[in-house]
């Protein structure tokens, strides 16, 4: 058999049937493809795919498990080391991270790994019949804020160590981004449900409907008896430009914009939920959530969808694979291009009219890249006097966030940064106050998935290691 | 699931119901809100907190009947339940230092200006009450303000009761004959908000407006709230609810409000429609 250069294609929905349906549009390996591409593995003596994983996957394990044909066995090398094995299959950033560092990649395509471990979380999730094995109750109590990925990830570990704990979460849905952020289409929700079940079976309590800093906060859940706090509220208050028209009736944030479409369902026909079902939108930014708004847009039934990215294609921080998929599903990107102005409908003989109000189109200006900044990225410049309208009904605003307000604002001793994220260890996620360990996008600002499961993961470690600290004191 | 233990019509619109929700009961304050959800796949709505007894763990709502979910959660009755009920959100009326307030209500706004003025009350301010209605049938908490404040005005727009007028004339006429009010406190529609914020910016009296603007989450995650506040974005949910009424952009909150208004009386008909089929 011919040496299979490149990855084995994941298969689609083809773009024309995807563009009006919320299904999901990456389809999975089959069983075949899976050990096809799983042979493409050198099972190489250096490993660098684990140290690429922010949660440290024993990568080749799992690998040589599928080509085995043993898949259930994938899966469990897989779990012992990611609590959502089957969410990261599909949202991670796998190009920037294990697989940048296959060795294969060097030559040829890097192995397939993100595609391989959707194909075990989704083949168990399928097959398995049973009951995972609960650990015996160590005795002590955690609380965990935020059901997102860093919530999960830290509360599944802890309970595999015999942990009490429970999750509190403000919304009435457990996933956090996962289910008001990141589309259908791209994570479906059953999926996410499915986790959430799993870590409950493993003795995790979810109490939804729960704001901590509000409804109880950081100091009463120690006097209630946890022992120690993982703080994974999130991300928090949407950033908007500054620019005028931001407030013109049609101009979204793209966390309200998709929260409307995920969260509270406005993707399924006959939903209660308003959102505007514009004709001609104009996504603002370049990542991930940018995309994912984008083509919720689309889905909802847009006619023109535009990215505006004031960088190039090649500075563009989403997913290789979630801009691939836009461009094949006709969104078009206007990069190089800054808005200054949103445009809205103004009626001068009728102060009534039903129009007024409404946007109508989004100024920008032409830019260029210039001098690379702090980062390393080109800094864009504008380029004086190119300034021209493109013609939209919508604009959503998809650039960033800052850190949710609630909890630094009633926890005394928890320490920020000027930017509002928690002040944390990067390696342990101890923050300034004792027994209060915090990570994810609360910490780091708008980041990945993979990340905050990353923090959550050291986090449960660092927690574990400072209960039993204690109880050994005693 | 959050189980209602009373119900009672205050007019044909408005509905008081007290839910169980002892956490909530807990902590409420006046001037913060509660989310709740009436059904699986329902709409989150936000509703200020009317009141809270938190010895029985029960929090007191009063709303009225604008869009679909409203109306389901009318058609609950007690001893039913409903799916969600989270709080309380945003941040309590300020109270520190305030001697001599008075409390402006107008129509299902009174149902917020209420607990404020309770709270007052109980703190041993001198507190006045205007309150205002388009008609007398719209009347709400007449005995309830006059419990609670020491001077009670009550107006309807067609004099169908109390005086007729609007809630700004005896509110002038009370600070042109020397009534010296710490704060004024304006909890209504934005139109109303907004001219009691323009009577009583000539004589510099501190105002306070209480902002209900569209919400999702209601934790700060949405956005959808925003409001120009003194020239700057601020978020009802975790900035507000209450704004200094001299610098909240009214206009620019009322266009936002209107935003879903073809929507919901869309869903407003569709919800009537069903219900006609099922009495029918």
């Amino acid at each position: 058999m011919a040496f299979q250069r490149e990855k084995h294609p994941m298969p689609v929905l083809e773009p024309s049937v995807r563009v009006h349906s919320f299904n999901e549009v990456a389809l999975g390996y089959t069983e075949e493809i899976a050990i096809a591409e799983a042979q493409r593995c050198l099972n190489c003596k250096d490993r660098p795919c684990v140290d690429g994983c922010p949660v440290n996957i024993s990568i080749p394990d799992f690998i040589s498990e599928i080509k085995k044909g043993d898949f259930e066995g994938a899966y469990k090398v897989i779990s012992e080391s990611s609590s959502l094995p089957a969410v990261c299959g599909r949202v991670c950033p796998q190009e920037t991270q294990c697989e940048s560092r296959c060795t294969l990649g060097i030559k040829f395509e890097p192995v397939g790994i993100g595609r391989l471990e959707r194909f075990a979380a989704d083949y168990h999730n399928k097959n398995f019949v049973g009951e995972p094995q609960t650990p015996s109750p160590n005795g002590h109590k955690v609380a965990v804020v935020g059901s997102g990925p860093s919530g999960l990830t830290c509360a599944g570990d802890l309970a595999k160590k015999g942990y009490k704990v429970t999750v509190f979460e403000a919304l009435h849905t457990a996933g956090g981004v996962l289910v008001y952020g990141i589309p259908e289409f791209r994570l479906p929700k059953s999926i996410v449900q499915k986790e959430v079940e799993t870590l409950k079976k493993y003795g995790v309590d979810v109490q939804t409907n729960v704001v901590i800093g509000k409804t109880l906060t950081v100091d009463e859940l120690f006097k209630e008896g946890y022992e120690a706090v993982f703080m994974g509220s999130g991300a928090g208050l949407p950033r908007f430009m500054g620019i005028p028209g931001e407030s013109l009736k049609g101009v979204y944030s793209a966390n309200e914009f998709l929260t409307r479409a995920n969260l509270m369902y406005a993707y399924k026909s006959g939903s209660h939920t308003p959102v505007m079902r514009a004709k001609k939108v104009a996504v603002v930014g370049g990542g991930n959530v940018a995309m994912d708004a984008a083509r919720t847009a689309l889905r909802l039934g847009a006619e023109k969808v535009y990215i505006v990215y004031r960088r190039s294609m090649e500075e563009l921080p989403a997913r290789r694979e979630e801009v691939e998929h836009a461009e094949e599903e006709g969104i078009e990107f206007k990069v190089l291009c800054n808005p200054v102005e949103i445009l809205g409908y103004v009626n001068p003989d009728d102060r009534r009219d039903p129009r007024n109000g409404f946007v109508t189109g989004i100024k920008v200006v032409k830019c260029e890249l210039g001098e690379p900044d702090e980062k390393g990225r080109r800094r864009p410049v504008e380029i004086k006097g190119s300034e021209y309208t493109i013609d939209v009904d919508c604009v959503i605003m998809a650039i960033g966030t800052s850190p949710n307000p609630l909890i630094k604002n009633t926890t005394e001793g928890l320490q920020v940064n000027n930017h509002g994220g928690i002040i944390a260890e990067e390696k342990t996620g101890k923050t300034s106050k004792a027994g209060v360990y915090a990570g994810g996008d609360a910490v780091t600002g708008a980041a990945t998935v993979i990340l905050a499961m990353g923090a959550g993961k050291s986090a449960a470690a660092a927690i574990d290691e400072y209960i039993s600290g204690k109880a050994q004191k005693i | 699931m959050y189980k209602i233990l009373t119900k009672k019509q205050l007019n044909p619109t408005v509905t008081m119901m007290d839910i169980e929700a002892p956490l909530v009961a807990n902590k409420a304050e006046a001037g913060q809100f509660i989310i709740l959800r009436v059904d699986d796949d329902g709409e989150r709505i936000p509703l200020t907190v009317a009141g809270y007894d938190r010895k029985a763990g029960t929090v007191k709502i009063i709303f009225q009947i604008v869009g679909a979910t409203t109306m389901a959660l009318d058609k609950k009755n007690e001893g039913e339940y409903i799916s969600d009920f989270v709080g309380p959100l945003g941040c309590a009326t300020r109270t520190e230092g305030i001697k001599k307030v008075c409390i402006v209500g107008g129509g299902v706004g009174c149902a917020i200006a209420w607990p404020v003025a309770r709270k007052f009350f109980e703190l041993g301010a001198e507190v006045h009450s205007i309150i205002g209605f388009r008609n007398k049938d719209l009347l709400i908490l007449e005995k309830e303000f006059a419990d609670c404040s020491h001077k009670l005005t009550i107006m309807t727009d067609d004099g169908s009761y109390g005086r007729r007028g609007v809630v700004t004339e005896p509110l002038k006429e009370a600070i042109e004959s020397g009534e010296r009010y710490d704060e004024v406190i304006a909890i209504g529609p934005l139109i109303m908000m907004k001219f009691v914020a323009a009577t009583t910016k000539p004589y510099n009296i501190p105002t306070t407006v209480s902002m209900n603007p569209i919400m999702i989450d209601g934790t700060g995650m949405c956005g959808g709230c925003r409001l120009t506040v003194g020239g700057k974005t601020k978020f009802a949910c975790v900035d507000g609810p209450d704004f200094n009424g001299f610098e909240v952009d009214f206009d620019e909150a009322m266009a936002r409000s209107s935003m879903y208004a073809e929507f919901e009386k869309a869903e407003r008909e569709n919800f009537c429609n069903l219900f006609k089929k099922e009495v029918l």
